[in-house]
């Protein structure tokens, strides 16, 4: 075995060590309320504006533009209630994908319960929404579209700008979540054109429990939080004092090092996505296979099922996460893989390998054949291979 | 989130393949939902001499199929149609609640079986005291 192989990027990083130092000296030592008048509080106050303007170089957005939250899953929470509830005069109205999280599909249920009417845009077989086709599908009602800018299972880049091309001077606010794309492509809300943006620190090498709302002055959008007048009144509780300080260092450092790393990433991502498909029959690579994230490699597997596969690659040193749906309890594989077209039981087969800046070209040959060799072993038990080998046709 | 016992019977799972001569095979599930279970048996004066098991579904859906054919091999087929999912999710230490249907399964893949053997002779099923359920997904 060749040590533990981390193929998790996507859900979670490690803190950056630098960062982490950063962030020390705000839990015990300056532990002052950003609000009080004296000089612990005034530091910590100053200490957030500096990783304000850290986060407002990276997304090329002018610093009171960003707004410091808990999480990715809260900036889209607020983005779009806050957008929805703050446009009902112009309508009700409000358009997504059928790719989108989690944190922005269950938020649109959300409001489509509570006097709110969604079009979900159904996406391309290659994982990417036709911007002109979601343009048509906005009305004199609509207030808000969102679309995420890389996909967390797939990591399709979506067409973001050409979204906001399309929907320029209908009055409608665009919101983007960008929580998987920041330190691996470019994102300037600038040349984007987005009114909304939401990140999470934590897929950056940040710290978790710290995520950014970027919203475009002159937009209104309604307070998720209610409370004390943190974040120039827009989103109350007490600052996460060391967890925003961290986000602000890791931003600057994972932009600073996109360009390096995501070549390196992509150079290891390729090499694994070539041997898996060269030397394992029956799969299938999900999502466009140019137009994605550099560390993002999605397969499907036939005949197998995606948690026995997580589970022997876990015993064998190698840790990664699925589509599937025994990880979640739910007997529905991935909305995902289902938007792409594939049939149930090939979608409960799938594997997301996502790489970052800890991964080793010299792992490559190991990771490739043990995927291999579990995949062959599963198929041996496995009866829809079986029927398919005795040339059975499958049912679809 | 998976015990040990059915950590052991995932990773080393009893009685995987196929009986070429079977002359009791059942399969139930389907792929859409995510599991498909299927088993073979060979059956001498009504006791299972022989069992296989094949299947498509997650870890605890082999190790129930695992344990399931553990359970009953050498069993007179009276004594394996009383087999209850309750069995063999007990028999391999608890099952989270979100995979007991897979013990459900496994306990319904042996009854399938069984009712497919017992058809084939001749038996009169809804006479036949043992059956009351076996027959249930047909």
């Amino acid at each position: 075995m060749a040590g533990l192989i981390y193929l998790d990027n996507a859900a979670t990083t490690g803190v950056d060590v630098g960062v982490l130092e950063k962030m020390i000296p705000w839990f015990a030592e300056n532990y002052g309320n950003p609000s009080s008048i004296y000089s612990l509080g005034r530091d910590a106050k100053k200490e957030i504006e500096n990783a304000r303007a850290k986060v407002a170089d990276a997304l090329n957005s002018r610093p009171n533009e960003i707004f410091f939250t808990g999480s990715g899953t809260e900036s889209d929470n607020w983005a779009i209630k806050g957008a929805a509830f703050a446009s009902v005069r112009k309508g009700r109205h409000l358009v997504t994908t059928n790719i989108e999280h989690h944190a922005v599909l269950d938020t649109f249920e959300y409001l489509s319960k509570n006097g709110f009417e969604v079009t979900y845009v159904p996406v391309e077989p290659n994982g990417i929404v036709d911007a002109r086709k979601l343009a048509a599908s906005v009305r004199d009602d609509t207030s808000l579209v969102s679309v995420m800018m890389a996909n967390n299972e797939i990591g399709t880049i979506q067409p973001i700008k050409q979204i906001a091309g399309l929907l320029a001077g209908k009055n409608i606010l665009f919101h983007t979540d960008a929580v998987q794309a920041i330190g691996a492509v470019p994102v300037d809300v600038q040349d984007l054109g987005v009114d909304l943006l939401s990140l999470s620190a934590h897929k950056f090498h940040g710290p978790k429990g710290t995520g950014a709302l970027y919203i475009k002055r002159g937009t209104r959008i309604d307070n998720l939080l209610h409370g004390g007048g943190q974040e120039r009144t827009r989103r109350a509780s007490t600052e996460n004092t060391p967890g925003i300080i961290g986000l602000g260092y890791a931003i600057e450092k994972a932009v600073a090092g996109m360009e390096s790393n995501s070549a390196g990433i992509r150079k290891i991502r390729d090499a694994v996505v070539k041997k898996v498909l060269s030397g394992i029959p029956y799969s299938i690579y999900n999502g466009d296979p140019e137009k994605r994230l550099p560390g993002n490699a999605n397969f499907a597997f036939r005949f197998i099922e995606g948690e026995g596969l997580l589970l022997l690659l876990d015993m064998n040193g190698i840790m990664a996460s699925s589509g599937s749906a025994c990880t979640s309890g739910s007997l529905d594989p991935s909305h995902v893989l289902l938007a792409l077209g594939l049939p149930h039981e090939i979608a409960h087969g799938s594997l997301r390998l996502s790489f970052g800046t800890d991964s080793r070209m010299e792992d490559v040959d190991y990771i490739v054949e043990t995927i291999k060799r579990i995949v062959l072993r599963l198929r041996e038990m496995s009866p829809l291979y079986e029927d398919f080998v005795k040339g059975k046709k499958l049912e679809e | 989130m998976y015990s040990e016992k059915v950590m052991d019977h995932f990773s080393n799972p009893r009685n995987v393949g196929e009986i070429p001569d079977a002359n009791a095979i059942g399969e139930v599930g389907n792929a859409k939902c995510g599991d498909i279970m299927k088993i073979f048996m060979k059956i001498e004066d009504d006791v299972i001499k022989d069992i296989k098991f094949k299947t498509f579904g997650c870890g605890a859906a082999i190790a129930t199929s695992s344990m399931a054919t553990e359970l009953v091999m050498g069993k007179s087929i009276d004594e394996a149609l009383e087999l209850t999912n309750k069995a063999v999710a007990e028999a391999l230490g608890g099952l989270p609640d979100v995979k007991m249907h897979c013990s459900v399964l496994a306990e319904e893949a042996i009854k399938e079986a069984i009712c497919n053997y017992l058809k084939s002779q001749g038996k009169d099923i809804e006479a036949y005291h043992k059956c009351d359920n076996c027959c249930r997904n047909q």
